[in-house]
């Protein structure tokens, strides 16, 4: 995303830096990959169904390969020792990411509305990751709620 | 399984994941972790631990660890529906709704369903991190390597690549 916004923004001036902010909305607003979402949004704007898609084949095509490239390189040389050490490194590290990245998304919404949220993260994290209930029941369960507290204060 | 039966899963499950992923492909690693560890038993834990290490490295969208659990399945042909099948449903959803986003844009419904849905997605990606964890640590070693970058990543601007290098080298030479 930080490219797409120095690219679309600051390089080629396709979109004006509130354009950019007012497109990331939407695209978080909905589920999938912001970027996907970003490049769908940004090709029907130019020309429709075939920009769409032109828009989605630039982005996903190449990495496509790369990452299938490697995928082939992990199943051949995975279970050497030397590349099982990096491995358990490199993982350990990236499960240590995950975790900063929950920290980073709860800091905000647990600082603005520590009542209406933590209760829901516990439950969300409990069901899904204690319980391993699937996700869709989980967000069946509580999504509901959480968005009636939400409602109940902005209106 | 045979071969077009496990190209169909792919795509069911993937498909399935793709619309529920509101806040990024973190949200819904839980669900993945368990169909393709748990249910179709594709790859071990440990091998889900490093396919996700590898799509925060990699060059695309982290939805690609649905390309690398794909070719683990299926080859080429399951990476390559695993991806059409993680991308393609919500890009239908974008390319439909960018069409009444003016409408929506300021509503307070819209408001209240992303304010609404927000600490569920926080308490998902929490149980992705302890799924994580559990799958990669299992030594004092691997702990310290999770915990530093946790506060690297956390607490500092440092870019976290720096992070995975460090603790491959401490890997490729044997500390874990």
């Amino acid at each position: 995303m930080y490219w797409a916004q120095r690219v679309l923004v600051r390089r080629r001036r396709w979109l004006r830096p509130e354009e950019f902010a007012d497109l990331l909305g939407l695209c978080q607003f909905l589920p999938g990959p912001n970027i996907v979402n970003l490049a769908t949004v940004l090709g029907e704007s130019y020309d429709g169904p075939a920009g769409a898609a032109a828009a989605l084949a630039g982005l996903l095509v190449l990495p496509m390969c790369i990452v299938t490239a490697i995928a082939a390189l992990y199943a051949r040389f995975g279970s050497l020792a030397l590349v099982h050490g990096i491995f358990s490194g490199v993982a350990a590290s990236a499960a240590g990411l995950a975790l900063a990245l929950a920290g980073h998304v709860a800091r905000p919404v647990v600082t603005r509305r520590p009542a209406g949220s933590l209760p829901i993260i516990i439950a969300a994290f409990v069901a899904a990751g204690l319980l391993r209930w699937p996700v869709a029941l989980t967000l069946f369960v509580l999504a509901p709620a959480s968005i009636v507290l939400a409602w109940r204060r902005i209106v | 399984m045979t071969a077009a039966g496990t190209l169909a899963a792919l795509a069911r499950i993937f498909a399935g994941v793709s619309l529920l992923g509101f806040g990024g492909i973190n949200t819904v690693l839980p669900e993945i972790h368990r169909e393709a560890v748990e249910a179709a038993r594709w790859i071990s834990d440990r091998q889900f631990a490093d396919l996700y290490a590898l799509s925060q490295a990699e060059p695309g969208p982290n939805s690609f660890i649905a390309t690398l659990i794909g070719f683990q399945a299926a080859g080429v042909a399951g990476a390559v529906v695993s991806t059409a099948a993680i991308c393609l449903p919500p890009a239908a959803l974008a390319y439909l709704v960018a069409r009444v986003w003016g409408r929506i844009r300021g509503s307070a419904w819209r408001t209240a369903i992303q304010t609404g849905l927000t600490p569920v997605m926080v308490g998902l990606i929490l149980a992705s991190a302890y799924i994580l964890i559990r799958a990669a640590d299992h030594s004092a070693a691997a702990f310290a390597v999770t915990a530093a970058t946790v506060w690297l990543a956390y607490a500092t601007n440092i870019n976290p690549l720096w992070a995975f290098a460090a603790a491959g080298l401490l890997g490729a030479a044997g500390v874990f």
